[in-house]
């Protein structure tokens, strides 16, 4: 009995684990440690419609629990991942969640008209990027940006279309109500949340760009309420994210809504990490005698 | 790119001077993959991220490779309690390492906690090696007895003339130099001293290869936090410390 396979916005998922976009590359890192055949899908780095080099270093910050990053959507451009990524990942079994960013709406519906017809299984419209200066989190920030190119991605796009949202707002709920009411398949949440370390010997930030993204167990808590109050919200699938480091949390963020679940900071502790939530998940199935672990999405008894 | 994930035993510790350790570990199958200059990633107990530390040698007939690192931190200060017999949990070996010229010399320059890199690639040239070495003063000074057992000339530099010649590893490396030319020189240590031996290799027209350091989250190249400027075909580009190096072409690196 396959207790793990879900289906997401028409999509079917293996198993609902999916390593989060900037955590991961490509796959190409981590191949050499397990098949990428183990995973339900992968979203990749997030991809520009040109070459980007990103923020200066250092670009990382150690946190208790957690890191942050000023990476800045360093990447190769969406040709690239057309010509050199997506063909070597089609090969691996797994389903292509391919992330992308812009900093005009224009260029959201050109990326997404660029992936019409290829091999990908979703977009993931990244709205909400900390650490870029255009586009990225000013999109995700405002509803009726937010609801604009998400608009724009839809109607240059065959493919399911996620939004990832932004958890650096005043109401992450009317932000996801925009974005499903112009067409959005489903939305992705959170992102990092903006933070800031100093080094008190130099008196300087950390991070070459002063502020970046946080991420890793010390956002789950933030992660799981957002999920909640979105999933209860909206009527599209929600994928949850955000400081998922064990079978338990991915357990934890379904309960609450989320049918798809990234896994990102934690592979940096531990490469082994969306295998291990796998496995996790399977015995807690078997253990809890559930048919499919779809059962658990949104069946949290709120008080 | 090959690398293996686990927990290894330790099976000795030495303290080599104030707050710098030796620990060898036992890990056949990634003593069997590892180069010269390659790093592992350590999990330093109750911390998120991990710490780089450089290979300083492999010992492919015992199974070992010996971490040495210096307390830069508390997530290092972690990592210094670990003892022999107990486990450590690393991600090794990843990155490039240092070029090996078959018969070739080399000068291979290390500055304080970038000596221990040295170790490993002076040893693979053995009597055809030079290495130079810079420390604060005597009580900092390491591994010295490691080059001289693989037939390695060392020439040793304090800043305060200590131990050893008083004055800058640099100076050493152009005396060394004019008394006879290297094929290639490597280097490790602070980026103002990786920057002086660039330039001298360049103006003397030898190959030269430098060991980068930066903060790093994955240590793979998947997550691209450890970038560093460097040139390729004339465009200045982002590359990262951890997949592209940790050891690059000196006329590649953009120096700050």
């Amino acid at each position: 009995m396959n207790r793990l396979n879900v289906n997401f916005c028409g999509v079917d998922f293996k198993n609902p684990i999916v390593p989060a976009s900037g955590t991961y590359g490509y796959g190409r890192e981590y191949e050499c440690l397990y098949p990428l055949s183990t995973l339900g899908g992968i979203s990749v780095k997030g991809t520009t419609l040109h070459r980007r080099e990103g923020n200066p270093a250092p670009r990382v910050a150690e946190t208790p629990s957690g890191m942050l990053n000023s990476v800045g959507l360093q990447n190769g451009g969406v040709d690239k991942f057309l010509s050199y990524e997506l063909p070597n990942l089609v090969t691996k079994d797994t389903r292509i969640i391919a992330n992308i960013a812009g900093s005009t709406i224009e260029e959201c519906a050109e990326l997404a008209a660029k992936l019409k017809d290829s091999d990908i299984d979703m977009i993931e419209l990244n709205i909400s990027c900390p650490n870029v200066k255009q586009g990225g989190a000013a999109f995700g920030t405002d509803c009726n940006i937010a609801g604009a190119v998400t608009k724009a991605v839809k109607d240059n796009s065959d493919k399911p279309v996620m939004v990832k949202l932004s958890p650096n707002v005043t109401s992450i709920v009317d932000i996801a109500k925009s974005v499903e009411a112009n067409g959005a398949d489903a939305v992705s949440l959170i992102n990092t949340l903006l933070g800031m370390r100093i080094d008190i010997n130099t008196g300087r930030p950390i991070l070459k760009n002063n502020v970046g993204g946080l991420s890793g167990p010390a956002v789950f808590p933030v992660a799981v309420r957002m999920v909640w109050q979105v999933a209860n919200a909206v009527n599209i699938p929600v994928c949850g994210m955000g400081g998922v480091s064990t079978w338990e949390d991915a357990v934890e963020i379904m309960m609450v809504g989320a049918s798809l679940v990234q896994v990102g900071a934690a592979i940096f502790n531990d490469p082994f990490a969306p295998v291990q939530i796998i496995d996790g998940l399977q015995k807690f199935c078997e253990d809890k005698g559930i048919n499919n672990i779809s059962e658990i999405v949104g069946t949290v008894k709120p008080w | 790119m090959m690398y293996k994930q686990g927990k290894y035993q330790i099976v000795s510790k030495k303290t080599l001077a104030k707050g710098i350790f030796d620990i060898e570990v036992l890990c056949p199958d990634v003593a069997e993959l590892a180069e010269a200059g390659q790093f592992a990633q350590v999990a330093a107990e109750g911390f998120f991220l991990r710490r780089p530390i450089s290979i300083c040698d492999i010992d492919k007939d015992k199974g070992t490779i010996r971490l040495v690192f210096e307390i830069r931190g508390k997530g290092t200060e972690k990592l210094a309690e670990l003892n022999k017999g107990q486990l450590i949990d690393i991600i090794a070996p990843l990155g490039k390492g240092f070029k090996v010229l078959e018969g070739k010399k080399a000068i291979c320059v290390g500055g304080g906690i970038g000596v221990p890199p040295m170790v490993g690639i002076a040893k693979a040239y053995g009597a055809n090696a030079v290495a130079i070495s810079g420390f604060r003063n005597m009580a900092a000074v390491i591994l010295q007895e490691d080059f001289k057992a693989a037939g390695v000339e060392t020439i040793l530099c304090t800043d305060d003339g200590s131990a050893g010649r008083k004055g800058f590893v640099t100076d050493a490396l152009e005396e060394q130099i004019a008394r006879e030319k290297p094929d290639i020189i490597v280097a490790c240590g602070p980026m103002v001293m990786l920057k002086r031996i660039a330039d001298i290799a360049e103006k003397n027209g030898i190959e030269c290869q430098v060991s980068l350091e930066q903060r790093m989250a994955c240590g793979v190249g998947a997550c691209l936090v450890c970038a560093c400027r460097t040139v390729k075909d004339g465009k200045e580009i982002h590359s990262h410390v951890c997949k592209d190096g940790p050891v690059f072409d000196s006329k590649e690196v953009v120096f700050e």
